[in-house]
């Protein structure tokens, strides 16, 4: 899923300044499975900053909502009836969602409430790590299952570098060695000669840094 | 818990069984975690991490319940009202400049 | 000759040879390297000239390695792949060339963060092994990588760097090989003080016949005092000092240790000397090149051969 971290309160309060009203809406996809942007966090956050802002002598009213996803033109459209009666729309929902909003929603500031964070999984409730950069062209048939572009702090297609040390990468010690794990894992499936063939230099072009990115499906549109 | 706040409470105790004991396994451990999220928020948004605190006992300890109550209530006390009753207690902000005799 | 470099001369010839290493300054004054290369020049074969170590800022290792070629030393540029894209690359090389330097080593480079920018974006566009690849392809089949000829190809003595002391240890000989199918001409080995290790790793790579195709520099860095030992031992990744040579240096009082590293780095050379496979040593007497000629000229390589 979409990963994200919360902003610091006070960053969001200084957001909100200009504001008495504003919508929080949250979002009951990737953010409500990491626990950043779902229904709970969005009731914590606005008795937060209800708190905070009555405390400070600025009350605020803030509705509380939260859309099945933010990167759908439909459930986007719920809020249509109620958006101009508001200032403003503090969303925990991703990067992508909140922009979506903002998109539709051409009258009316739209704010973060997160740092939006990477692609990622559930190692266990509490933990999620990172797994795919996005790049556009998987090679993950040829590393036994593990991404080298994400996995490896530096991207290499032909690690371990120098300074991976009993399985941990130099950039700190919870950062597993991603080439480790991917030599290792193609011991286990007896796939050692994809290690040693030398590859062909990365394309970056199908990755982000080729432009902004779109997806047309000729049989859809 | 901040919703009790943000109805007036200017403290918040939060009771759960003994550590190892408790009915629902590691609900208090979990609740321990919990209570010291909302203490952090409240510091950080100038309420005052010390209006809310985390008890264990157990259900029999009528003594100590009572006990526990009186410490904390002279804590808040001494601390003073929430700064969210102070600010209710104050003449309401109008925008529009007139003033409130 | 593929480069004609001076390194690859008194290679080619037989000799034993040596190289030393030059950090540039972390500022813009070139004196500092001055009087570095003094204390290099006539102890060596070539010099490398490093790229920005540990992330932090120092002036280029191309403006280095034309400061020492200036003294009369012949440098060898270090190349990381951390904060250039290969079009950068591509152009330092043919720079570099341009400007006469014929010795390259090419290298990954510590990630940023170690450094004084640890917001700066991470580049590796292309690794080491592709960075090694890349110069093959120009000097060899004078074109770029896209496949354009080149005006002009560089001629550069290609190296790269091994850790025979890394983790895993499985996958070393097999990296070394990959290194010279990608187009090494030479390695540096990291510093060596595990000698029965590094005896285990010769022997894996000289049964694939790896020492004929490739000219390997022992890597060797004259401990100062047990002091440095310890902390080389505890902080530095992929370094493997065994407790015997640390006990040898701390049985010494404090103030004959520093003569007593030199002694052992000597010793260890004259082994490397007469072991099979290994062409010549890489001595990184880091903020002590003052001592370079006493450690080469105490393991009997001065003069160094001069080879037309």
């Amino acid at each position: 899923m979409i990963t994200g971290t919360p902003k610091p309160i006070e960053e969001i309060l200084q957001m909100l300044e200009p504001y008495d009203t504003i919508i929080l809406a949250g979002c009951y996809g990737c953010v409500t499975v990491c626990r950043v942007g779902g229904e709970k966090e969005v009731e914590i956050l606005a008795s937060t900053i209800r708190l905070a802002r009555e405390a400070s002598g600025k009350k605020i009213t803030i509705k509380e909502v939260c859309l099945e996803r933010q990167c759908d033109p439909e459930y986007i459209e719920t809020m249509r009836p109620y958006v101009e009666d508001y200032q403003a729309v503090l969303s925990i929902a991703c990067g992508a969602g909140i922009q979506f909003l903002a998109e539709k929603y051409m009258l009316t500031p739209l704010l973060p409430g997160i740092n939006t964070g990477f692609l990622g999984v559930t190692e266990r409730q509490g933990e999620w790590a990172e797994r795919c950069q996005g790049c556009g062209d998987c090679v993950l048939h040829l590393t036994g299952g593990i991404c080298p572009v994400t996995r490896c702090a530096k991207s290499l297609f032909h690690g371990p570098c120098g300074g991976s040390s009993k399985g941990i990468c130099e950039v700190g010690k919870d950062v597993p060695c991603g080439w480790q794990l991917i030599v290792d894992r193609l011991k286990s499936l007896n796939q050692m000669d994809n290690y040693t063939k030398l590859k062909p230099y990365k394309g970056w072009n199908t990755s982000r840094d080729g432009g902004p990115r779109r997806i047309f499906r000729e049989d859809m549109i | 818990m901040l919703k009790a706040f943000e109805n007036g409470a200017d403290g918040v105790m939060v009771m759960g069984c003994l550590e190892g004991n408790c009915h629902f396994v590691n609900g208090n451990f979990r609740a321990r975690a919990r209570v010291a999220r909302v203490s952090r928020i409240l510091e950080t948004i100038g309420i005052g991490a010390e209006r809310i605190r985390m008890f264990n006992l157990s259900a029999g300890e009528g003594a100590r319940f009572a006990a526990f109550v009186s410490e904390f209530t002279d804590e808040i006390r001494n601390l003073g009202p929430s700064p969210i009753n102070v600010a209710r207690q104050e003449p309401a902000k109008i925008p529009t400049g007139e003033i409130n005799v | 000759m593929k480069s004609g470099s001076n390194l690859e001369k008194v290679l080619a010839a037989g000799h034993f040879s040596v190289t030393a290493e030059c950090g540039p300054p972390r500022g813009a004054d070139p004196d500092v390297v001055r009087r570095k290369a003094a204390l290099v020049k006539g102890n060596v074969d070539a010099c490398n000239v490093t790229d920005n170590q540990t992330s932090v800022v120092r002036m280029s290792s191309t403006a280095g390695c034309m400061l020492i070629k200036e003294t009369g030393i012949e440098p060898l540029l270090q190349m990381v792949v951390r904060d250039r894209n290969r079009i950068a690359l591509q152009s330092d090389i043919l720079g570099a060339s341009a400007l006469g330097i014929r010795n390259i080593l090419c290298l990954s480079g510590d990630h940023q963060k170690f450094g004084d920018d640890p917001q700066a974006k991470n580049v590796f566009d292309i690794d080491s092994m592709q960075l090694i690849h890349l110069v093959k392809t120009m000097r060899d089949e004078g074109i770029f990588p896209s496949g354009n000829k080149l005006e002009g190809a560089p001629q550069f003595f290609i190296g790269c760097a091994v850790n025979p002391f890394a983790d895993p240890f499985d996958i070393r000989v097999p990296r070394l090989k990959m290194k010279i199918e990608a187009g090494a001409d030479f390695v540096q080995t990291q510093c060596i003080y595990n000698m029965d290790k590094f005896k285990t790793y010769l022997d894996l790579a000289k049964k694939d016949g790896l020492h004929e195709k490739v000219k390997i520099l022992a890597g060797v860095t004259p401990l100062k005092s047990a002091g440095m030992a310890k902390f080389m031992k505890k902080m530095v990744a992929g370094m493997d000092i065994p407790d015997a040579v640390i006990k040898r240096i701390a049985d010494e009082p404090k103030e004959k240790q520093a003569a007593k590293g030199i002694e052992m780095c000597i010793e260890q050379i004259q082994e490397l000397k007469e072991m099979e496979g290994i062409s010549g040593i890489h001595v990184m007497a880091i903020e002590w090149e003052e001592k370079l000629s006493e450690i080469i000229g105490g393991a009997g390589l001065l003069p160094r051969p001069v080879v037309e």
